[in-house]
């Protein structure tokens, strides 16, 4: 494509990739996220060019490939325009019938979602109960555009707000990024205009912004699928933020462990820099900007900013004191403004549509939305976007569908590692920074666990601190130790060995910890433990009065036994035990010999009549 | 030994001084980061080796032994762990007779553990030589792996 | 020059100093063990903990690596501060019990027991060898590798260093291994000699004199009570 130089030539370049996108009257859109991808949805897509080249119907059906759709449970999604047709687990098999059905206006009724509470099927997106108490501003365009096309991004009106904003004087975009109220998508909850204008005020010839896309919470995807579906608009963000705040290079930082994120954002950039979006005098404006992308090499502190800019200095990612601030000091020692991938993502929209638009969305301290992974112990596992202020409960009921199985929830790990766990009883607390620190979780980046009945709370908290312990950069006694201590506290209390003292202590230690680290990882880290402590306490005192484990998850406080009324002596335990623990003629009900039994599980995994019992 | 400093000209020539990157070309390349590569690295850029050798300890993605021909990644992210990912790393550690982290002997396997993948709605995932595995067991990951060994015999 | 109040004191701090300068300036004493006048500050052990601000937003701070500000308010020795210090010397001492250092500071700061299970390593991971070499030895032949419960200091590949001169500046100044507390016992990790309900004095006579040197506690400053 030809290099645009002014904002006339991209609006006459929009003009025209409007016009080629709403030529074909069908659109067909496959899901090409990573969970998709991972559920062959390629191969579907694959299927989808032969068949409509078989009969002969591309000039009338568009095939794209899309970023995360966000229903992921539901893989591979395949969503027909302009209707908005929802089609779930297709198959390559399927293909040919979908076309065969839409030539004839009609669906695949056997592909389509079903309402579990009503046996309803729904055909389009928007009646889906998933989708329908969502409000997508930065997810918006996830599923109508290939993120490997900026002409798509362009056509669907990208790089508008970037028009405008060019026109605009860089105060005044700081003033409107202030009003929108838009904080930190990060987790830590800082405004966003001031951290701009902080980095603005700098006296300093050279400034850098940094993308945080170092996504390092287990069990959250956020960052990746925004960055993954719709790359152009983090871009857009950054150069709008260079410009507001007067920076000339911009990096953005990707976790290695998302491979397909790093592709999508490198072309993006490649192709943002081809057309004269980013490089020198950027539509003519006379304003320069270009970014870079760093690979991340794996580990988790690398989320922290401080430590992230070490990681690209080369350095030894350890965090840094602050004060001095980023926004003073940062990367190679010069102001640098660090924001997360969504709030950068943020940006455009609220550039184009206006601070009072956004300000309208979310709660008085809290604005917009934010974007959630729901996975865990529930049933619409996915990706959501809802407006601030949203109940736990909405969140988990009403879009999640509740745990599976029919099964009852018990709680629910918002924010990682440095969130906390959230009981039952407190679902009805809306989402906003401030009410979930006060009990004693945070905003954090937007995991969002399910956890149900079959959860070990000590477990949980154990996990996370084998997590911590393991990511801690090591260089604060209060983390490195303080982690590790309360490791060896959780496990002897999973296994049956510990005191009621023992547990004092990890509390002592826990609150120590969080007051005495250095930088955010260290201060959080507890935060698993003091809020499992907090609200499932009886659960602690199970595990160390009664050496028991109530959720049946602790390996050492656990027994698995043979119902003999429900064995049916089909032999499938005893063939398939690694260690041979499994004794009994076939049509007789087996045993199990528990001197030999490592509880692995495989013996209920594999009986098909429910006679393996946990207790 | 000259291909290994021709190499790393390359890297230092495409990525200059950055030293991520440099790290994350010669795993790529070699499959892990060799001794010379680092100490070459540190000439070439002028920096300590200590500080090469600290920061490529630092991050998972580097390893320091050649790792086995399949490399099979559990992911251990909190969905998955609530899934039962652990089970996963159990099995095919019982089965290989590795811990994670290690490679067997043979350097066919190598087994790794990872938190999260972004791919939780399909959890327990595993990732073997790249191509992703969801909503595992570990009979099914067993499965796979024997079938592989038995390619890799007949191979 | 920023204005900033230290436990009551007003004070007009240098540009540049950090809290622990002014503190030490005005005579307040908060004690430190990674830290070194002539080298980096470093802000690992987290023993010289302050709290700072006012009212409800209040935090801890490593006043060795925190800039003086206009306007700080520092606290060095309220009761949150003392308890999160403690339990950072637990934690040491339970690392490695045999430091005489940490043995010293445990006695000072009236710790009584440890809580946690005693590891016997030799190294604390305060990075004090490490900054030595590079900043005064100009060596840099060791350095942290790995991370959190992994960490170690050693030297590339753990192999001899090229660039080592064998100075033994590091063993000079590591407060882990130099002198050694032969007093700890496998049971309660407190060295039971200078842990004593009188005031522990002969630290800050003998300094860096050991008991097991030669007095065993004859001098009488701290007498190690007989088990009855």
């Amino acid at each position: 494509m030809r290099r645009i130089t002014s904002i006339a030539d991209l609006e006459a370049l929009r003009r025209k990739l409007q016009e080629k996108y709403r030529a074909k009257k069908l659109r067909i859109i496959v899901c090409g996220g990573t969970g998709c991808r991972s559920n062959r949805s390629m191969e579907v897509v694959e299927a989808f060019k032969k068949e409509i080249k078989s009969l002969g119907l591309e000039n009338k059906i568009d095939l794209k490939v899309s970023g995360c759709h966000g229903f992921c449970e539901r893989g591979p999604i395949v969503v027909i325009h302009p209707e908005q047709i929802f089609y779930q687990r297709v198959k390559p098999e399927d293909v040919p019938e979908i076309l065969e059905r839409l030539t004839r206006g009609e669906v695949v009724d056997r592909l389509l979602y079903e309402d579990p509470n009503t046996g309803r099927k729904i055909k389009h997106v928007y009646e889906i109960p998933f989708y329908a108490k969502q409000k997508r501003i930065v997810l918006s365009k996830n599923g109508l555009i290939d993120p490997t096309s900026i002409e798509d991004y362009i056509a669907t009106g990208g790089y508008k707000a970037l028009a405008k904003a060019l026109q605009m004087k860089p105060e005044e975009i700081i003033e409107e990024i202030k009003r929108s109220g838009l904080r930190g998508r990060g987790g830590a909850g800082f405004p966003t205009g001031k951290k701009w204008e902080i980095t603005r005020m700098q006296k300093s010839d050279v400034k850098y912004i940094v993308c945080n896309c170092d996504e390092g919470d287990p069990g959250a995807y956020m960052d990746r699928s925004v960055l993954e579906g719709n790359p152009h608009s983090v871009i857009e963000g950054m150069i709008i933020g260079a410009y507001a705040i007067g920076a000339n290079k911009g990096w953005i930082y990707v976790r290695y462990e998302y491979p397909l994120a790093v592709k999508h954002a490198t072309l993006a950039v490649h192709q943002a820099r081809e057309l004269g979006l980013l490089g020198e005098n950027i539509l003519g404006s006379g304003f320069s900007f270009d970014i870079e992308i760093v690979k991340g090499a794996g580990a988790f502190v690398c989320g922290e900013e401080t430590a992230l800019l070490q990681s690209i200095e080369g350095k030894r990612p350890s965090p840094r004191q602050r004060p001095p601030y980023p926004a003073e000091k940062g990367l190679f020692g010069k102001p640098t403004c660090i924001n997360n991938v969504k709030t950068w993502a943020n940006v455009p929209y609220i550039i184009e549509r206006g601070a009072d638009w956004f300000s309208s969305i979310g709660t008085k301290t809290s604005k917009g939305t934010k974007v959630f992974s729901l996975v865990g112990k529930v049933k619409n596992s996915g990706l959501v976007e809802v407006p601030m202020g949203i109940t736990i409960r909405e969140l988990v009921y009403d879009i999640g569908g509740g745990a599976p199985d029919g099964k009852k929830v018990k709680a629910v790990q918002i924010g990682g590692p440095s969130g906390g766990c959230i009981p039952e009883e407190l679902f009805d607390l809306p989402i906003d920074y401030e009410s979930l620190t006060e009990v004693g979780s945070m905003m954090g980046s937007g995991g969002v666990i399910v956890m149900d009945e079959n959860t070990c709370m000590v477990d949980t908290a154990k996990y996370f601190m084998k997590f911590l312990k393991d990511e801690s950069c090591g260089k604060c006694v209060s983390c490195r130790e303080g982690t590790q201590r309360m490791y060896e506290i959780l496990s002897d209390i999973t296994e049956g060995k510990a005191s009621e003292e023992d547990l004092q202590l990890l509390e002592e230690l826990a609150n120590v910890v969080k007051d005495a680290s250095l930088c955010g990882l260290g201060q959080t880290a507890p935060n698993p433990v003091l809020t499992t402590l907090r609200y499932f306490r009886e659960e602690y005192l199970a595990h160390i009065r009664e050496k028991r484990c109530p959720a049946g998850v602790c390996k050492a406080l656990i027994k698995y036994t043979i119902d003999p009324e429900k064995c049916t002596g089909c032999d499938a335990c005893r063939i398939n035990c690694p260690v041979g623990a499994i004794t009994g003629k076939p049509k007789e009900p087996h045993s199990i010999i528990q001197e030999k039994c490592i509880k692995c599980g495989i013996c209920r995994d594999v009986c098909k009549f429910g006679a393996v019992i946990v207790s | 030994m000259t291909d290994i400093s021709e190499f790393v000209d390359k890297c230092i020539e495409k990525h200059g001084k950055f030293l991520v990157p440099i790290l994350q070309d010669i795993q790529e390349r070699f499959n892990y980061l060799p001794e010379e590569a680092l100490r070459e690295v540190a000439n070439r850029l002028k920096i300590p080796l200590v500080d090469v050798y600290g920061v490529a300890t630092f991050y998972k993605s580097f390893s320091f032994v050649p790792k086995g021909r399949h490399v099979i990644t559990v992911c251990l992210g909190t969905a998955c762990h609530v899934r039962g990912g652990r089970r996963i790393v159990d099995a095919i550690s019982r089965e290989l007779k590795i811990n994670p982290g290690e490679t067997t002997p043979d350097l066919n396997f190598t087994l790794e553990t990872v938190y999260c993948l972004g791919c939780c709605a399909l959890g327990p995932v595993v990732v073997i030589d790249g191509k992703y595995w969801g909503h595992m067991t570990p009979n099914k990951v067993l499965s796979i792996i024997r079938r592989m060994r038995e390619e890799a015999k007949q191979a | 020059m920023p204005k900033i109040i230290i436990d009551g004191i007003e004070f007009d701090a240098p540009e540049g100093w950090t809290i622990l300068d002014a503190a030490r300036f005005l005579g307040i004493d908060i004690p430190t063990l990674c830290h070194h006048d002539e080298l980096s500050p470093w802000g690992g052990c987290r023993l010289c903990l302050v709290e700072i601000g006012e009212g409800k937003k209040t935090k801890l701070v490593s006043s060795c690596t925190y800039p003086v500000e206009d306007g700080l308010v520092v606290r060095t020795a309220t009761e949150r501060v003392i308890k999160a210090r403690k339990m950072m010397l637990e934690l040491l001492i339970s690392q490695c019990p045999t430091s005489k250092v940490l043995q010293d500071m445990a006695a000072k700061m009236g710790i009584e027991k440890v809580r946690f299970k005693p590891k016997w390593e030799d190294c604390i991971y305060c990075g004090l060898c490490v900054r030595m070499c590079e900043e005064q030895m100009m060596a840099k032949a060791i350095g942290f590798v790995n991370r959190g419960d992994k960490i170690r200091i050693t030297t590339p590949f753990d192999k001899t260093s090229e660039v080592c001169r064998k100075c033994g500046a590091c063993m000079y100044i590591c407060p882990a291994i130099v002198l050694r507390c032969e007093g700890a016992e496998p049971k309660d990790v407190l060295c039971g000699g200078c842990l004593n309900v009188l005031q522990p004095t002969c630290l800050e006579v003998y300094g860096e004199y050991a008991c097991w040197m030669g007095l065993k506690g004859e001098c009488g400053t701290c007498v190690r009570e007989e088990e009855s």
